[in-house]
């Protein structure tokens, strides 16, 4: 499966070849074990194992929840209370994987920030990125329709506000919002439909996850060099790297433990900290609660939506210049998918020849900065659009799109890059000394 | 017994004093101290009980508990009334039966597979979730940190609305509907109340329902302290129960998990170790 050249499986026993000349299923499986990896991969690099477990405990916990939930609009909201009290273990089920949306979030953005980071996304790894990107947009789709499914007070007034921002569309968005919801208002249809999707979707991830994994394992994994594996021959390839079994899956396994640990102890102790309480109101279409805040995942993208407001010059000036197609309540919705799609495209807008963050000097700064611009939205978009907070919105939306439109094109041209090392063997001897010498001494903290 | 006030009710005192500029629809939510709060925090099972007496005596005349069985009184973790006991708290009370009278249905007594019934008063919630459905103390300073380490803290709010009736605030006009209360954030608030920009002066809104716990509302039988804030703590931590029943439960499955993860992640820690060894450092052992 992958360019790096490696070992084959040869089958030996009977029963094997008879199998793998009929289904190679053996061979793929141990090709995918054993794929050399870089072996100075560092914590950075754990994610991607936590988020496939993360699937899977959303999906096993999700059919059994299936099973004891009824998605009616009478009682949604008491079969939800009926899993939590009646149904054996059901109290800890919803809770795991109530939670699991928050772990699975969590996880994401640690995996993309890293890609950012390494240049995981640029040649020839875009296919994996935009893969990528389209598995982030599934789960938050996912993630939003299942937020609806208990029926509470949040569940029905923010489908209401999310399914608006279709509405906001010009032309079509009225119709297109109807079609969506299956009615003109939230309803019966709707949370019969999210419930079915709800449940479809998840598969369709898993696919994508498949084809996210055969990419990368295409093109071979990054590194914190971006340094690409040697692939002259098979003695250079196995100097740069080890099979993935059992190195990787230990070292993986472990980070995995130690994540499941604190995430135990969240379910456990803290199970609705993340949550709203208001979720624990049955939906009432006619009180609307005072403050609609979606869950701590949106926060940054629902930041974006609600910063470009009427007030915006530019926001005046798009709606004056498309006579007022493009309004601002659109403009919002436009800056909010466009805030992904600047992220998709980053593979095309960074134009530095050095992958790996770690040889750019100047794109350290404005990385760093990115962060913290994530880490900010997400905390203004918790907090009313009033006073300061709409500035400091519009002032870090501006930066995520700069960051992308503007400092990753430049810094190309204008960053003197550091010269990498001039292999995955050299970098991972300068961390731990050379292995022939047998030393120490050079030992040196991993990144 | 510990008691801290919140930011809500600092900001309120230091409005009194002539300081300007509070956030609205401030509540003065106050720190209880409950034993089942904390990742170690579980029931107690005689405050339950207290609880349910209060319960049952003064609120469940007007409000409901419509997903808490009767048997649910007995399960482990509550408030465990023994089985005897739980039946003939059942049969007190009557529901509409549509299978009996040959399908036209009729009144019988309860068993334990009933469920407490509903409100009675259209503008009375059910109370089955009320200690999750609101937030409790977020202290220190607005942050949230207690609710972190002490949990959400919904049965905080039920027992600060119980001692949150004050005397009315003398800007209030005579003829404003309700009782004003500290802690309840939904109700009316007059006009003559506000400063020049809209802000509350005073914590709090006005609520219709009266002021249920005065102190001794219920003689129990073994003369235990039965004072207003003894009771307002009994009853939220009743009413954190319904809740959430399986609280004991999950706090033990945490504490278990976590165990077990401690020790397998040493292990793979160990292992991952060993195994690396080798090729960090060209020694094979």
């Amino acid at each position: 499966m992958s360019g790096i050249p490696h070992d084959h499986y040869e089958p030996k026993s009977r029963g094997e070849k008879w199998l793998e000349s009929r289904l190679p299923v053996i061979g793929l499986l141990h090709s995918t074990l054993t794929i050399p990896t870089p072996r100075n991969l560092n914590w950075m690099w754990i994610w991607g194992i936590v988020l496939t477990f993360t699937l899977a405990l959303q999906i096993v916990t999700g059919i059994v929840l299936v099973m004891h939930y009824t998605p009616h609009v009478d009682m949604a909201f008491a079969s939800v209370e009926h899993i939590m009290r009646n149904v054996n273990g059901g109290h800890m089920i919803r809770y795991f994987h109530q939670n699991g949306a928050s772990l699975f979030f969590f996880a994401v953005y640690m995996h993309i920030f890293r890609g950012l980071y390494y240049g995981s996304y640029k040649s020839p790894r875009e296919v994996t990125w935009i893969i990528g990107m389209l598995i982030y947009l599934l789960m938050m789709g996912t993630a939003f329709m299942g937020y609806v499914l208990p029926w509470g007070q949040m569940s029905f007034h923010g489908t209401a506000v999310i399914t608006g921002l279709f509405g906001a569309i010009p032309f079509v968005g009225a119709d297109l919002q109807t079609w969506l919801l299956g009615a003109g208002s939230v309803g019966q249809p709707a949370l019969n439909r999210f419930f079915s999707l709800h449940y479809l979707l998840p598969f369709i991830i898993a696919g994508l996850v498949i084809v996210h994994i055969w990419a990368f394992h295409s093109t071979g994994n990054n590194n914190p060099t971006g340094v690409e594996v040697r692939r002259t021959s098979k003695t250079e390839a196995e100097k740069d790297t080890l099979p993935f079994w059992p190195y990787f899956v230990i070292k993986d396994l472990f980070a995995l433990a130690l994540i499941m640990l604190v995430f135990v102890a969240i379910v456990g102790f803290m199970p609705n900290y993340l949550g709203h309480p208001d979720n624990y109101i049955p939906a009432n279409p006619l009180a609307t609660p005072s403050h609609i805040v979606p869950e701590w995942y949106f926060l940054p993208f629902y930041a974006i939506l609600r910063a470009f407001d009427q007030d915006v010059w530019l926001v005046i000036f798009v709606d004056w210049i498309t006579f007022g197609i493009v309004d601002a309540k659109f403009f919002g919705v436009l800056a909010m998918f466009g805030a992904i799609v600047v992220m998709a495209l980053a593979p095309w807008l960074d134009t530095s020849s050095v992958r790996s963050g770690r040889y750019r000097p100047m794109f350290k700064w404005w990385f760093a900065l990115l962060v913290i611009d994530f880490i900010v939205l997400m905390w203004v978009g918790a907090m009313p659009a009033e006073g300061i907070y709409p500035y400091i919105a519009l002032i870090a939306s501006t930066y995520w799109f700069a960051y992308f439109l503007v400092i990753l094109p430049l810094l190309g041209v204008l960053e003197k890059p550091l010269t990498p090392p001039a292999s995955i063997e050299e970098d991972f001897k300068a961390h731990y000394g050379d292995a022939a010498h047998g030393g120490k001494a050079a030992a040196t903290p991993a990144e | 017994m510990l008691r801290k006030l919140t930011l809500g009710t600092a900001l309120a005192l230091g409005l009194t004093t002539g300081m300007a500029n509070a956030a609205a629809e401030e509540v003065e939510i106050i720190d209880f101290d409950f034993p089942f709060e904390g990742p170690f925090g579980s029931y107690d099972t005689l405050q339950l009980q207290r609880g349910l007496a209060i319960y049952t005596q003064v609120c469940a005349s007007c409000h409901g508990l419509q997903y808490v069985a009767y048997r649910n009184l007995s399960d482990p973790g509550g408030p465990m009334l023994p089985e005897d006991q739980m039946r003939a708290y059942a049969e007190q009370f009557e529901v509409w039966d549509p299978t009996l009278f040959d399908g036209e249905g009729d009144w019988r007594p309860a068993t334990p597979a009933d469920h407490f019934g509903q409100s009675s008063l259209s503008n009375a919630p059910d109370l089955s979730l009320m200690a999750k459905a609101r937030k409790g103390f977020e202290g220190p300073f607005g942050t949230g940190i207690s609710q972190l380490i002490n949990g959400m803290g919904g049965a905080e709010y039920i027992a600060s609305l119980m001692v949150g009736y004050h005397e009315t605030p003398d800007c209030a006009p005579d003829d404003m509907d309700g009782a004003y209360n500290a802690a309840f954030a939904y109700g009316a608030y007059p006009e003559e109340c506000k400063d020049e920009h809209g802000h509350h002066l005073y914590p709090g809104s006005w609520i219709a329902m009266s002021q249920p716990l005065w102190g001794d509302d219920v003689e129990f039988a073994n003369g235990e302290v039965n004072t207003l804030e003894s009771g307002a703590e009994d009853v939220a931590a009743f009413l954190m129960w319904a809740a959430e029943p399986k609280l004991n439960a999950r706090k033990q499955a945490g504490l278990t998990g976590v165990i077990f993860l401690t020790v397998l992640a040493v292990l793979l820690y160990l292992t991952n170790k060993r195994l690396w060894h080798g090729v960090k450092y060209g020694r094979k052992d």
